[in-house]
């Protein structure tokens, strides 16, 4: 059984620019989405606060509960169904600082007993204190900041063949962190210039694989973030595990083309140019991308269909990961490493 | 032949250990290792991480000591004005009457509070005031043993608690993390871990007003309970600020029910040798007077001594239940925190829901695999039998790796698990799509075989140390569940890069050597 015919010679570098326009409209639905719901909504976990998820034995008004909550002084709760909406399960988070240790769900489950007549069950309790809150979120975004940097070392080693190039760039970023951070500037814009300054050096030095995958990466996280953002769904820890994971995915899946093109260039002796020599890499590795990205999502989908909670979103960010991740290691690394191909061989950039 | 069956024989070694180490999971007891851990979202339980307030045992620390400088000044015959705390610099001030005294203190200083040092002196006529701090370095000293201390007595306190397989653990400087598998009464457990249970036996101060208490007093509160209407209100006493002795003298704690008072619990304390000397003294020198039991600042019972008291052993009497009077004796025998601790983040599962998620995250594993089995099995058919086996020792050797290391499976570890399902399959997917084509390009199949195996290799080698790298940042910044996730991911890609490079090609080569096969069906 096979579903790709092997000769298959679709025209993907073809059509880049018209994947160009629909990466950049997405993006900026992002930036539109962001802007507007003024930055990512974060969840317990990085901004502090509680998320409890209780049961009810008979059906609960949203509004009865709230203002049970506004008995124990939670003004601001934010209810969600979960699960079947028979089960009466109910996920409530609030931004207010709880003190842990007073308390706290003891008494919401007897004021809220008090007020709806039911019998409350409480499955599960998060409270998160501001510090912590604080130290996981720079604790998160120092995770995808290193995940980033040792990866554009690892593919501008391996695949230009230019380790000590690659180490150094990685010096240099590090230095450029390091003297920004003195400045006390914020983590998200901290790891912002520090994309930006990898993106310009591995440009400058000509390592358009790393260039491109980085770019692709950043692309899938970027694109993430905006389906969250569109959707309002909560950031928490699983979810940046999640992104991780999709960094991971996206990048199995470029690399897997470009050692196709390595490949190809190897046994290529000026047959082909350069956008043919990708376009049949990609058709040659097509067959095991939709192979493999089919069987991932299938493994995937029951725990996001079945699941409730963060595990639901974490699960839904891993779908949405795998469909940009696949489609960007065509559209974005590929395009990226043939149009800066293209460009060099028309005119030759100073030697690296 | 003989060049193959070393891969077979290592396959069926990784088999037999990796069933040994996952089979007590489904039936306990059967031989000694332990189980799979599961995490407290997958069984419930209550994960906590406190802050322990270091900066009041060091405060607490001098406090303390300017009252034994006090002590020892008068010993050592120097006139003082008066010596005492300052809490905004952390520094103990002395006022010394006369100037000249200055040598005297500094040398009965040196001597006996070695670890003090100076920081400021200034003089104002004959007086001669001299402020002492504790150095730095010191001041870490107090605070790294202020954690311990705290995590050593939070230790003993669950331990009588009785939670099975507690994990009490430092977190970063002064936090620590404590993990309370299938907890229950998660009130109750906070209570007993954030009590600092600081027991001071203070007189009562009889003269004086509540509303302007006389210097060295202060008014503290006992919670009464009105036995009709259950309400508590609390009462005042004014009590004098000198502890006369206090709680780290007592040798052990027991509830005992008092069949005289209608069945009430009170708590029997046992003093050692020195607590029950001074307890001794303290009854006898204060007879007809009230002595107050105090309990982090909180009046428990304020009986009036009728005798002086020997032997050593007293009793603490007040409105509990019986649980109340268990937890008090747990934690006056676990004696009392070095300082207060913060709840900073709270975590509960309760257990149905850990049985919810346990089932959901086992379910969904099964049926995603089930599909994915049978679609590899229709479309490479036989090689993609091999992938399947290939696929079910990559699931047993991580829960095997994760038996024998002690991890803890979590909801996220699971779908750890699941994603491995993916990169296990597409390792084999790049061996097998590689075959097909150099099968098309007309090798024969022995040679598509290595040659697909070859080059696919260093492919999956690529692609999957990338992963790695991902992973092992996770497990370096995450915490808790977003660790568990890491933890699987990175023992499943591992375990896929022996399964499809090693194992699947060992069962190739099996196959290929009859030298009567000339295809396969993949």
């Amino acid at each position: 059984m096979q579903f790709i015919k092997p000769g298959t010679n679709f025209d993907f570098i073809g059509k880049w620019k018209i994947a160009a326009a629909f990466s950049c409209a997405l993006i900026v639905i992002t930036i539109i989405s962001l802007v507007y719901h003024s930055g990512p909504r974060y969840g317990v976990d990085f901004v502090g606060g509680a998320q409890i998820e209780l049961k009810a034995d008979k059906q609960l008004h949203a509004d009865d509960l709230r203002e049970a909550l506004k008995n124990i002084g939670i003004d601001d709760p934010s209810l969600q169904n979960s699960g079947k909406p028979e089960e009466n399960r109910f996920i409530l988070r609030t931004q207010s600082q709880i003190k842990g240790g007073q308390g706290f769900t003891d008494d919401m489950k007897k004021k809220l007993e008090e007020t709806t007549n039911a019998k409350i069950e409480i499955l599960s309790v998060d409270v998160v204190g501001p510090q912590v809150s604080g130290e996981l979120r720079k604790m998160a975004l120092m995770a995808i900041f290193f995940a980033l940097l040792f990866i554009a070392i690892y593919i501008s080693g391996r695949f230009e063949m230019k380790w000590g190039e690659s180490i150094f760039a990685s010096g240099v970023l590090i230095g450029i962190v390091y003297l920004v951070s003195l400045f006390n500037v914020s983590i998200p814009i901290l790891i912002g210039i520090a994309l930006i300054v990898s993106l310009v050096m591995f440009w400058m030095l000509g390592h358009k694989f790393a260039l491109g995958a980085i770019a692709s990466l950043i692309h899938d996280v970027i694109i993430t973030v905006g389906f969250f953002s569109v959707l309002k769904l909560e950031f928490n820890l699983p979810v940046i595990a999640a992104i991780l994971t999709i960094i991971g995915y996206s990048l199995n899946d470029t690399i897997i083309v470009f050692d196709r093109v390595r490949e190809t260039i190897k046994s290529n002796k000026g047959k082909l140019t350069f956008g043919e020599l990708m376009n049949k890499s990609i058709n040659d590795t097509l067959s095991r991308t939709i192979l493999t990205s089919l069987l991932t999502l299938i493994s995937i989908t029951p725990l996001y269909l079945m699941g409730s909670g963060s595990i639901k979103d974490f699960t839904f960010a891993m779908i949405i990961g795998i469909f940009t991740g696949t489609y960007s290691s065509i559209y974005v690394a590929g395009a990226i490493v043939y149009a800066l191909e293209t460009k060099r061989s028309k005119k030759p950039i100073a030697q690296t | 032949m003989k060049n193959y069956s070393w891969k077979l024989i290592t396959a069926i070694a990784v088999i037999v250990i990796s069933a040994t180490f996952v089979a007590p999971t489904f039936k306990e007891g059967i031989w000694p290792n332990k189980k799979i851990n599961l995490g407290l979202d997958l069984q419930g339980g209550m994960n906590l991480v406190l802050d322990v307030q270091s900066d009041v045992a060091v405060e607490k620390s001098l406090e303390r000591m300017s009252e034994e400088v006090k002590v020892l000044l008068r010993r050592d015959q120097i006139q003082y004005d008066a010596v005492k705390f300052v809490k905004e610099s952390k520094s103990i001030e002395i006022s010394l009457k006369s100037k000249a005294d200055k040598e005297k203190l500094q040398e009965s200083m040196k001597k006996e509070f070695g670890t003090l040092k100076q920081t400021n002196e200034s003089s104002q006529g004959d007086a001669y005031t001299v402020t002492m701090a504790f150095p730095a370095e010191e001041v870490n000293n107090i605070k790294k043993m202020s954690v311990d201390q705290a995590l050593e007595t939070i230790r003993n306190r669950i331990d009588a608690f009785g939670v099975a397989e507690p994990d009490i653990r430092k977190h970063g400087e002064k936090g620590i993390i404590i993990q309370l598998p299938g907890i229950q009464d998660s009130q109750r457990a906070k209570d007993l871990i954030g009590k600092t249970a600081l027991l001071e036996f203070k007189l009562v101060e009889d003269s004086g007003s509540i509303d302007s208490p006389p210097p060295g007093t202060q008014v503290l509160y006992q919670n009464e309970k009105d036995a009709e209407s259950g309400k508590s209100s609390p009462k005042p006493f004014l009590i004098k600020k000198q502890a006369l002795l206090s709680g780290d003298t007592i040798t052990d704690a027991r509830v005992q029910i008092d069949s005289q008072n209608y069945n009430k619990p009170h708590v029997t304390i046992t003093f050692d040798k020195k607590g029950s000397r001074i307890f001794e003294r303290i009854t006898g020198e204060n007879v007809q007077k009230r002595l107050a039991i105090i309990l982090d600042n909180k009046v428990y019972s304020a009986p009036v001594i009728q005798d002086k008291i020997s032997g050593g052993t007293a009793r603490i009497t007040g409105n509990f239940t019986l649980d109340e009077a268990k937890d008090l004796a747990v934690v006056l025998r676990a004696g009392a925190l070095p300082a207060p601790v913060v709840i900073q983040e709270e975590r509960l599962v309760g257990p149905a829901l850990g049985a919810d998620s346990i089932r959901l995250g086992v379910t969904s594993a099964l049926i995603g695999l089930l599909i994915v089995v049978c679609f590899m099995l229709v479309y490479y058919r036989f090689a993609g039998l091999i992938a399947n086996i290939a696929l079910l020792v990559n699931i047993l050797v991580i829960g095997a790796v994760l038996a024998m290391l002690g991890a803890t499976l979590t909801l996220p570890g699971i779908a750890g698990i699941i994603l491995t399902i993916g990169i296990a399959v597409d390792a084999n997917v790049l061996i097998y799509e590689r075959i097909r084509e150099e099968l098309r390009a007309g090798k024969t199949l022995r040679a598509a075989v290595n040659s697909g195996y070859e080059i696919a290799t260093v492919t999956i080698l690529d692609a999957n140390i990338t992963t790695l790298i991902s992973t092992i940042v996770l497990f370096q910044f995450g915490t808790g569940p977003v660790k568990g996730f890491a933890v699987t991911l990175t023992i499943g890609v591992l375990a896929s890069m022996y399964t499809a490079i090693i194992l699947t090609r060992g069962i190739f080569e099996m196959i290929l050597s009859n030298p009567e096969r000339k295809t396969i069906s993949i």
